[in-house]
């Protein structure tokens, strides 16, 4: 490993406009970042901050009206349809606010996809499949369907799903926001478990104040700008206060 | 650690053709709808074509009684026929169209989530064509099969067994294969313009679409 830290992710004056009707609307204004390997990143902000749109524009999601973004270096716009679906496939893991399963596959399938779009044989990305259940405590629920599994177990699934090509960065849009305060604290420990044992980056877009607690940095989003910077250790929030226990 | 962006490898075809099966196999009730509707058109392309392949046969070799009996003017009666054919398989191709939007729009979110997962567009497009050729080929294997039963059985009942050694079971058979490929290609030509769809859409769009 180099001295310096290995940044995962750069973005450089990102800016993205909406048409809406005849008024374009300037949702980023210019964001610059860099993320390091390893670090769990929360992005926080209010409704309409541009947190989703920051998002997607980190994971190659959608193009930046301006500016790049860089994911390991290399610039996102620069790649190809071939490279774009590799990157998303195997440098990036996605979870989502709505879960997103796939309603027609069984957990374990939901699991195996992104296996099979890399080309992972049959037989290994079941096994693979199958270990990310029981890592993330659904061991015995594997061939259920999507809607006979509770909100939290739904998002164990698409935790187990983001990490099955082992990739560098994990992206959740609001993990928590369609779960219950228990369960939603139970999603974060665990995506933190992950990122201590596996060493991903972590990055979640997110306005639920648990997730301070355990970030190495919080962005603060404003207007489509970065606000302020945080570091774990200028922060002092009492969570518990907050929420109310 | 790599830094190099490698190329997304293109799946197999039969592992589009294993996810259309399993999706035609859930959501049934909506690949009945195309299946119903390639049906219809093929049963009445099959049932024109059939009634005109026994016709011609019995002009040529049939009895003298039945021969007269057929005298009407061949010629003006297929053109018209064709004419009303052709409108219906028009009909078909739009309502495939119709059907395989709502399909893609249903399943927005589903095709945004794929293509988070590493999906290649032609993946995506795959699936969906394949779904709607199956629906195409098990509604035009039916309705070849429903038209040209329903003709030869009331050909058999205007003229009787006598007919029997003159209806052109082979000619038969080959105007059957040409509408089953017929109501196919519709099922996929009425597929195209929902496909193109589904691929053009940025996973981000796709995703955040609400139906």
């Amino acid at each position: 490993m180099p001295e310096k830290k290995d940044i995962v992710v750069r973005t450089v004056g990102v800016t993205k406009n909406f048409m809406l009707g005849r008024i374009e609307l300037q949702v980023l204004k210019g964001i610059d970042l860099e993320i390091n390997q390893g670090e769990y990143i929360s992005i926080m902000g209010p409704s309409g901050s541009g947190k989703t749109t920051l998002f997607n524009m980190i994971g190659g999601l959608d193009k930046p009206s301006n500016g790049r973004v860089y994911i390991d270096e290399v610039d996102v716009a620069q790649l190809d349809a071939f490279e774009l679906a590799w990157l998303r496939c195997r440098k990036i893991g996605y979870i989502f606010q709505t879960f997103n399963l796939i309603p027609v596959m069984t957990a374990l399938e939901n699991v195996t996809l992104p296996m099979i779009f890399a080309g992972t044989s049959h037989d290994e990305s079941v096994d693979k499949g199958r270990q990310l259940l029981e890592l993330v405590g659904l061991g015995e629920r594997i061939l259920h369907k999507p809607f006979e599994l509770s909100g939290g177990q739904q998002q164990r699934v698409a935790i187990a799903r983001a990490f099955a090509n082992s990739p560098a960065i994990i992206l959740a849009d609001e993990p928590t926001g369609n779960l219950d305060l228990k369960t939603g604290k139970e999603i974060i420990g665990l995506l933190k478990e992950m990122n201590r044992k596996q060493g991903v980056s972590v990055i979640t877009a997110t306005h639920d104040l648990k997730m301070l607690d355990i970030s190495d940095r919080v962005i603060w989003i404003r207007d489509g700008q970065v606000e302020r910077i945080e570091n774990r250790a200028d922060l002092n929030i009492q969570v518990g206060a907050v929420e109310g226990e | 650690m790599a830094k190099k962006i490698g190329k997304q490898l293109s799946l197999p075809k039969s592992e589009a053709f294993k996810m259309s099966l399993r999706n035609i196999r859930i959501r049934f009730g909506r690949a009945l709808v195309v299946s119903s509707s390639v049906f219809l058109g093929v049963a009445f392309l099959m049932s024109i074509l059939t009634s005109s392949t026994i016709t011609s046969a019995l002009l040529k070799n049939g009895p003298d009684a039945i021969r007269l009996s057929l005298s009407v003017d061949a010629s003006d009666y297929m053109a018209r026929n064709i004419w009303l054919v052709s409108l219906s398989l028009l009909v078909c191709v739009v309502g495939i169209t119709n059907s395989m939007l709502m399909a893609v729009s249903e399943r927005s979110r589903e095709i945004g989530t794929m293509k988070c997962l590493g999906a290649l567009n032609r993946f995506i497009m795959e699936i969906f064509l394949i779904e709607s050729a199956l629906q195409g080929l098990v509604g035009s294997l039916a309705g070849g099969l429903v038209g040209a039963l329903a003709i030869i059985i009331s050909f058999f009942f205007r003229y009787g067994g006598q007919i029997a050694p003159y209806v052109p079971y082979f000619s038969i058979l080959k105007v059957f294969i040409f509408s089953v490929v017929l109501g196919t290609v519709i099922a996929i030509v009425g597929a195209i313009y929902p496909t193109y769809l589904s691929a053009r859409l940025e996973p981000a769009e796709a995703i955040r679409r609400e139906v």
